[in-house]
Parts: structure tokens; C-alpha cells; sequence
């Protein structure tokens, strides 16, 4: 089932009461999900994105715009008759009831032509079960469980009516690191194997890079790059979508461009040809920096850490906006610690260059 | 943290003192009174020590007749109380922008005097020769035949006691049942209503029991209250309760201690005692009900 | 575009589902509103009819058109409501500052110092909360009338005082204090009283508070202990000048003036709910929940 959001809006009443100003939650989001596909709202706590996940679901009527679930408008249905599974950040597993009883809530609620038998329910909610691996816990109470396995109940019981949108509001972000990571893998697993169209609000953008067929960068209620995780990280459009991806962060220098050359701290780093000239941000990937003795970028070396796969220079420059610039060099590399000073270039393809105004990405012609 | 025994006793002499005259010291003498047959107040005199005491209360007339009102007044009074105060809970949860303003009236009952307030109702509910009273007026409307609540038929009478008695316990149990509701989690009933669940369903599986810790509460603290129930029926039908035939156990007891009838605390012990072994087992009862009914 | 007229009839009948739920909800609730608040709409009103005037009514009238205060000059001269107003205002004031002084060092004692047998020492209090005021009353009152104590002062407050519940109330709040104030206090020397009424005190204070109207509403509808202890007129607190208006003061039939005594002894409390509405409720509730 494909997903559409048309020029979607919301703005909610101020709740101080002084300023009768409304505020804007989301603004004109309009964007296709293909069918099958697993997308992340990505983006920092209050840029919009659980909203925008609560307008798809139903619980939150938008201002403005339109909603699609393939080709049926479903703006203006009620939740209830969506037919959304919806994982909820802290689970929202009812407490009183079984894992059994959780999974099969759901089921229960079906009417009509569409309800089903005791036997169906059942070899539904085994299946579902089976599917997030939690079947020996069918008949304990949710506290009993790891929040893990709370976790996995909690898909298990937004899967089980077969829904044809799956939503997922912050599902990893109540786990430890460890269980984190096992889990987003068991999330993509789960979601290639039933093929349902999946989208999952985080603020971890790495968890959305490692497991998103397509990513959304949201701020302040706007969209502002969607796009595959490699191709986000790549080619950013804009500073904020540059710095909010990858770890280490990018790393970014004050600097200029003259006469088709970048200049940092006054030495030319790249060509930059087509762009014309003007005070610039530049920013450069922690991998885009490469050992060089004759290097155009001198940098007072701090630290060296060694990680084993590769090794972490860790140094200062006047032009840098942050503390400390982090550059990842392979760990063949010889780093002459006793000196004081470390010079790089770098890789023209790790390097981006942003308007210093308005933050906007800057292309060099031939790129 | 090092001892400091002394010091510490210090600050609790106070209390233990209070507590050892008011509470402890009576409790255990309580139960003398009980076995010290037909003690008499003003004669300091008594004729054995026994069980006649119990013997003779159960066999009062007057008491059977306390019982049997405190049971009715008891078993009307605390579901229907209960059931109102979660209709009218549910009710508030549902109207967010009035419900301060709601709660606060609903709560002003209990800050009232209940004798004060009973005056009211007796005013209210009566009828003399000159008028009919308020609701007589109302049930004359509705085409009814006039009734005195006050000084009628029992069980005019009882209702009258039930109405006042749900009016005055009411603030309490709104109060309560609303936080309870309020406590429960906005993404349970999102989560429901995602899956497409209808009110009902939401109400019976998911609203009930999570709020079911407090009605519980509720049912237990509303009956050993309505079991001690006498000063709202002192406020509607004056202090000789005997006479209107509305006593209940306490009003009993102490009518026994001080009063027309009064100068027995053995008699009023005894009393005392039968009512303490009905609540208890009463409550006993209930703490049984609900461990097996409470989910969590 | 059948699908989307589906979708349409589902919308409109969820409307018109809510719209009706929600009149008939505010229906309820405004009924038992209206019925929480006639009795005090009554009260006031009959108050302020003149005793001609209501005696003559053999259909009760909604409202007057001429009000008057004669009534609350009756209440007054009739029977020693000032008298009993005064009692009421006395007994009220000692009693909760008595509980104040037992209670807040036995908290203290609990929450804060270590002793040997604390644990048990509490545990006993606790079980005390079970014991119902019935019980104890009967011998409290022969305890009240052999010390020769019946119609003082000393006799209606004395057995009022303690309350384990609220002691329970404070032991909890105290104890929610983090040590590291203690420790830090202990450091600069001081000592343990002043602990308590410099630090502990003033960070409980809602606390302190709260049992403190809690208290005061208990004491002043207080009326079974006063009724055994008092049977002089002069020493009656206000539920007993009341039922004793209602058995004989004033002649049984001046209804107005009787609801003008009781307009008078309802007016504090019900000020002081409306000053302290949220501190009351949020008091009772959750003295309500943790007993």
C-alpha cells in the first residue's frame, strides 16, 4: 500500500496564553511512499515528525492537506477505520492482559464481515508471535517481560490485523544500546518478510541510515532532504541536514571562496569551479581527510586514537566552528605524534560547501 | 547514621502518650467492658463477668432494628454511590475545558457540615401542616402522591437517609475516581483506538481495569463508612432515632453510653465489639474479592 | 468513488455519535451539579424570608422579593450562636495546633532518627489506623468524665488530638527529604531540632498544610465526641448548637432563622474551600489514595 501525504499541515493553538500565535507542527509536507517500503522521520525532538506520524494514523486531524493510503482519500477517517498498526514509544501493552491477550485485542475489536473465528484469532496471533520470535511468553504479563521483548509484543499485537500501514513511534529508543542495535535488525527482517508499507519516527539518525529504504530530514516542522540514506548523507542539501547526519559529525570550517578556489584559514583546499565568490561553510565528512605532508590544512594536533580499524586524529584549527576536528585516517597510516602540527587535503567528494547566509548546499559545476 | 535512642524517644513521648491514653489503653478496655455484665454508670455497679452483655444486646429490640437499617442503609447506599461517582467521573474525564469548574461544585459537599446541611434536607424533604416541602412540590408535579419523608413511612424515611448519604459521600469518591482516570495513559486509549475499538470495549477492558486499585479501595473505605453511618441520620430525624425508628449501630451504641437510655458502656462495649466483628468480616471479605479481581 | 461516499457516512454518523454523547453528558452533570448546589440555593433563601412570609407559603417560593436579615439578628439573640461559633473557633484552633506539636516531632522521630525498634515501633502505629473510632470512645468517655473533664476544653480536645494517618501522611514526606541535606547540615553543625524546623519543615510545607486543613474541616463538623462530652449550652460547638436549635431552640417552627444559623456556621468553611479549593482536593485525594 502506497502512502501519499499531500501539502499535509498542521498547526496546533498556542498554549501560552499571551501570544494568540498558532504554532506550526508541520508545514506543507507532501511526499510518496512506495509500497513495500520502510521510511524513517528522522529529525530533533519537536521538528514535527511524531506529528506527522499521529495525522497518518488518524489520531490527529491535519489543518491542511490530504492523506492517501493507495488511491483512497483517508484525510478525514477516523482512526478506527484506517486500518493502521501504530507501535507506541513506550509500548502501551495493556498491563492487565496476557502477551495472548495483548496480541489478540485487535482481532477482538473486528465487526461485521470481517470478523473472525476463535481459531482464526488464535492461529493469527501465533503467527504473529512466531513472526517477532516471542511464542514460549504467550501467557505472562507484559511486566514479566525484558523491554525487548515488550518491544516485540508490541509489533506482534500492530501486525496481527494485518494492517496496511505500519507505524512505529520511537520503537528503539526505551532499549539499551545493545538490544538496540539487535533490534532494528529484527524491526527490517520483520518488515521485508511481510512486506508491509513501514514508517518510523527516530531522532537516532543512525538507526534510520542503517535500516530506511528512503529517509525524511525534518526541522522545525519542514521536510528539508528526503532521499536513500546514502544518497542524504552524500549530498545534503543544506548545513543543518550535513551536520544532523553521521557519526562522527561533519566536520565545519569557516572559510571562502575566490576565484573558483576554496579557502580555509586563507589557503586554497579545493577547486571549486562555477560557484561564485563569497563567504562560505565548508564541511568535511571525518573520512574526507587525507595525510599529507604538503597539505594546504595545518592543524595543531591534540590527540591520536587508535580504534583499531582505523585510527582518529584528533586536532584544532582556527577556522573550524567547533572544539575538535575528528578525521578518520586508515590504520596503515603513519601520524608523527611528536610533532605539533598535522597537515591534510581533502577528498573532493567529502567535502561539501554551504552559503554561509542561509545554509544552503553550494555545487561546483564539474560535481 | 549513628544511634541516638534517647533523643529520639524524646521527640515521640508526645504521641505515645496520646495514643497510649485515647487509643491503646481504650481498645484493650473496650473488651473488659464487654465482659463486665450490666455495668452500670451511675451505680458502679455490675453482676458478673460474661458473655450476657452480647446475650442482651443481640436480643434488644432496638438494636435488631439498628442492624437491619445500617444493613439496608448499607447495601443501597455503597453501589450506588460507587456506580454514580464513576458514571459522573467518566462524565468529567470526557469535558476537559469544565471540569475544574464541575469538580469544585461536586466537591462542596464535603467541606459542609453534615449536620448543618441535614437541617437543609430535613427542611426540604418534610412536610408539615402549613406545607408540603420542596420535593413533595416536585413529586405533586410529576403527578405523584405527597409523601412526609421525614416523619412518615419507613421507608420514605430510608430513602431520605440513602439520598443524603450518597449526597454527602459523593465528593470523595468523584475526587478519587477522577484522578484514577486521569492516571491512566493517553497512549492506552490511542493504542485502542488505532485497533478500532469501540467505547464500550475500551471502558470494560482497558478503563475498568486499570482504575479497578481505586474502586476497590473505594468499595471497601464506602463500606466500613456506611456500617459507622449516624451523624446524617441524627441530622434528618433529630436525636432520639430510637423513637423515629431510624437508629443505626453507632447511634446505638451511643445511646446505650449517654442519652435517654444511656449510663451502660458495658452494653454500648458489647455493641461496639458486634460491630467491629461485622466490618471486619466484612472487609476481610472484600480484600478477598479484589485480590482475586485486581490485575495489578 | 463508492469507497469515498463509505468513507463520508462514516465520518458524518462519528459526528453525530459525539455530538450526542456529549449533550448527554453535560445533561448528567449539570443535574447533579444542580442537585449539589440547591440545598445551598435553599438554605440562603430561606434565610432571608421573613418568618410571616414563609410561614404563609403553602407552595414554597423559588425566590423573595423582599429579603431581609432579620433572621441572622434572631440567630444570633435566639440562642448563643456567637457563643457557640467562639467554641467551635477555639476548639478548632487547639486541637490542630496541639496535633501539629505531637505529630510533627513523631514524624521527624520516624522518618529521620535512627533508634532501636524503630521499625516495630512504626509498624505498631500503623495497625493502630485500624482501629475504628467506635471502639475507643466509650472508654475515652468514662476516661473524660471521671478526671471531672466533662463541658472544658481540655475534655472535647485532649482525645482529638493524635491521628496516626496524618503522622503517616508527614513520615512519608519527610522521608522523601534526600539525606544529603541532613548530612550537609550535620557538617555545619547543626542540630537536630534546628534541622527540623529550618530545613524539614518549611521544604514540607504543602504537606504541613494540607494536614492542617484536613484537620481543621474534621474538627469543625465535629459532633459525636462533642454531643457525649458537652450537655451545657455554653460549651457547645456549632453541630451541637444546631441539632440543639433543631430539637428546641427558637421554637421548632422559625424555619428561616434556623437556616440562618446554619448559612452562618457553613460560611467559613465554604470560604475557606473556595480560597484553598486545590490545595484541599489535591490534600484529600491523596491522603485518600495512600490510606
Amino acid at each position: 500500500m502506497k502512502v501519499v501525504l499531500d501539502h499535509l499541515t498542521k498547526r496546533f493553538p498556542s498554549r501560552s496564553k499571551k501570544s494568540r500565535e498558532e504554532v506550526i507542527a508541520v508545514s506543507d509536507f507532501t511526499f510518496e511512499i512506495p509500497d513495500g517500503e520502510l521510511v524513517g522521520l528522522l529529525g530533533p525532538s519537536g521538528c514535527g515528525k511524531s506529528t506527522t506520524l499521529n495525522l497518518i494514523s488518524g489520531l490527529l486531524a491535519p489543518t491542511e492537506g490530504r492523506i492517501f493510503f493507495g488511491d483512497d482519500e483517508v484525510t478525514r477517517l477516523p482512526a478506527e477505520n484506517r486500518g493502521v498498526g501504530l507501535v507506541f514509544q513506550n509500548y502501551a501493552l495493556y498491563p492487565h492482559l496476557t502477551v495472548r491477550q495483548n496480541i489478540l485485542f485487535p482481532l477482538q475489536n473486528l465487526r461485521g464481515a470481517d470478523k473472525l473465528t476463535k481459531e482464526e484469532m488464535n492461529r493469527r496471533a501465533e503467527e504473529a508471535a512466531e513472526l517477532v520470535q516471542i511464542t514460549p511468553y504467550m501467557d505472562r504479563k507484559p511486566a514479566e517481560l525484558s523491554g525487548g521483548q515488550q518491544q516485540r509484543v508490541a509489533i506482534a499485537r500492530a501486525l496481527v490485523k494485518m494492517p496496511r500501514v505500519l507505524l512505529l513511534d520511537e520503537p528503539l529508543s526505551n532499549l539499551d544500546a545493545r538490544l538496540r542495535l539487535q533490534t532494528r535488525e529484527e524491526l527490517r527482517r520483520i518488515q521485508r518478510e511481510t512486506g508491509i508499507t513501514t514508517i518510523f519516527v527516530t531522532h537516532d539518525q543512525e538507526e534510520a541510515m542503517s535500516i530506511c529504504d528512503e529517509i525524511v530530514v525534518m526541522k522545525d516542522g519542514c521536510v528539508h532532504q528526503i532521499g536513500r540514506p546514502q544518497e542524504v548523507y552524500d549530498e545534503p542539501v543544506n548545513l543543518f541536514v550535513a551536520q544532523f547526519l553521521g557519526t562522527p559529525p561533519i566536520n565545519v570550517f569557516e572559510g571562502e571562496v575566490k576565484g573558483g578556489k576554496l579557502l580555509i584559514g586563507g589557503a586554497a583546499v579545493l577547486d571549486t569551479p562555477g560557484i561564485p565568490d563569497q563567504p562560505v561553510m565548508a564541511g568535511v565528512r571525518p573520512e574526507g581527510f587525507v595525510l599529507d605532508e604538503d597539505g594546504p590544512l595545518a592543524c595543531r594536533l591534540s590527540r591520536v586514537e587508535v580504534m583499531g580499524r582505523d585510527i582518529t586524529v584528533v586536532c584544532s584549527h582556527e577556522a573550524f566552528t567547533g572544539t575538535m576536528i575528528r578525521a578518520i585516517i586508515p590504520s596503515e597510516s603513519q601520524v608523527n605524534t611528536a610533532s605539533a602540527e598535522v597537515r591534510f587535503s581533502v577528498k573532493p567528494g567529502k567535502t561539501r560547501i554551504f552559503a554561509k547566509e542561509t545554509g544552503e548546499r553550494l555545487r561546483p559545476a564539474d560535481a | 547514621m549513628e544511634e541516638n535512642n534517647r533523643k529520639a524517644w524524646l521527640y515521640l513521648v508526645p504521641a505515645i502518650l496520646f495514643l497510649g491514653v485515647f487509643l491503646v489503653y481504650p481498645l484493650v478496655d473496650v473488651f473488659v467492658y464487654s465482659f463486665e455484665e450490666g455495668y452500670n454508670f451511675a451505680s458502679q455497679s455490675r453482676f458478673g463477668v460474661g458473655l450476657y452483655n452480647y446475650g442482651k444486646v443481640l436480643h434488644d429490640v432496638y438494636f435488631l432494628q439498628a442492624v437491619r437499617n445500617t444493613f439496608i442503609l448499607v447495601i443501597i447506599t455503597v453501589p450506588v454511590s460507587t456506580g454514580l461517582a464513576l458514571l459522573i467521573s467518566l462524565g468529567l474525564a470526557s469535558i476537559p475545558k469544565l471540569k475544574d469548574l464541575f469538580q469544585t461544585i461536586y466537591f462542596l459537599p464535603y467541606v459542609t457540615n453534615t449536620l448543618a446541611v441535614g437541617l437543609v434536607f430535613m427542611v426540604l424533604f418534610r412536610k408539615t401542616d402549613y406545607t408540603d416541602g420542596m420535593v413533595n412540590l416536585l413529586i405533586r408535579w410529576f403527578g405523584g402522591p405527597t409523601v412526609d419523608f421525614i416523619d412518615g413511612p419507613y421507608w420514605a424515611k430510608m430513602f431520605v437517609l440513602c439520598f443524603y448519604t450518597v449526597w454527602v459521600v459523593l465528593p470523595f469518591k468523584i475526587l478519587i475516581l477522577t484522578s484514577a482516570l486521569a492516571s491512566v495513559k493517553q497512549d492506552y486509549y490511542n493504542a485502542a483506538k488505532v485497533d478500532g475499538t469501540r467505547k464500550w470495549r475500551i471502558f470494560t477492558r482497558i478503563t475498568l481495569p486499570m482504575i479497578s486499585p481505586m474502586i476497590f479501595y473505594l468499595v471497601i473505605t464506602g463500606f466500613i463508612g456506611a456500617f459507622k453511618a449516624y451523624s446524617d441520620a441524627v441530622a434528618l430525624f433529630g436525636t432520639n432515632l430510637n423513637a423515629a425508628g431510624m437508629n443505626t449501630i453507632v447511634g446505638y451504641v451511643y445511646d446505650m453510653l449517654y442519652g435517654n437510655a444511656g449510663g451502660y458502656p458495658s452494653y454500648a462495649s458489647a455493641a461496639a465489639i458486634i460491630l467491629f466483628v461485622i466490618v471486619l468480616t466484612i472487609t476481610c471479605i472484600n480484600l478477598m474479592i479484589s485480590k482475586k479481581n485486581v490485575h495489578y | 468513488m463508492g469507497e469515498s461516499l463509505d468513507f463520508d457516512r462514516i465520518e458524518r454518523n462519528a459526528r453525530i455519535r459525539n455530538t450526542v454523547l456529549k449533550t448527554v453528558t453535560y445533561a448528567l452533570l449539570i443535574l447533579w451539579g444542580l442537585m449539589v448546589l440547591f440545598p445551598f440555593y435553599w438554605m440562603v433563601l430561606t434565610s432571608v424570608k421573613s418568618y410571616g412570609a414563609y410561614s404563609s407559603e403553602n407552595i414554597p417560593q423559588f425566590f423573595t422579593l423582599s429579603p431581609t436579615f432579620e433572621n441572622y439578628v434572631k440567630a444570633f439573640t435566639g440562642v448563643p450562636l456567637a457563643r457557640y461559633f467562639l467554641n467551635t473557633v477555639i476548639f478548632t484552633v487547639l486541637t490542630t495546633a496541639l496535633m501539629l506539636v505531637v505529630i510533627i516531632p513523631a514524624a521527624f522521630a520516624f522518618s529521620r532518627l535512627s533508634f532501636r525498634g524503630r521499625d516495630l515501633l512504626f509498624t505498631l502505629f500503623l495497625s493502630l489506623m485500624m482501629i475504628p473510632n467506635e471502639l475507643v470512645v466509650i472508654t475515652n468517655f468514662v476516661t473524660i468524665t471521671n478526671a471531672g473533664l466533662r463541658n472544658t476544653f481540655a475534655g472535647l480536645i485532649l482525645p482529638s488530638v493524635t491521628s496516626v494517618f496524618y503522622i503517616y501522611l508527614l513520615k512519608e514526606n519527610f522521608a522523601q527529604i534526600p539525606d544529603e541535606l541532613y548530612y550537609a547540615a550535620k557538617v555545619d553543625a547543626t542540630t537536630d531540632f534546628r534541622y527540623l524546623t529550618r530545613v524539614m519543615i518549611p521544604i514540607s510545607r504543602p504537606t504541613i498544610i494540607t494536614i492542617t486543613i484536613l484537620k481543621v474541616i474534621e474538627c469543625w463538623n465535629s459532633y459525636v465526641w462533642p454531643r457525649l462530652i458537652t450537655d451545657e449550652q455554653t460549651r457547645y460547638l456549632v453541630s451541637n448548637g444546631i441539632q440543639e436549635l433543631r430539637e428546641s431552640g427558637f421554637g421548632k417552627d422559625d424555619i428561616p432563622s434556623m437556616m440562618a444559623a446554619v448559612v452562618v456556621i457553613s460560611v467559613p468553611l465554604i470560604i475557606l474551600f473556595l480560597i484553598f479549593h486545590k490545595k484541599i482536593m489535591e490534600g484529600v485525594s491523596r491522603g485518600g489514595t495512600k490510606g
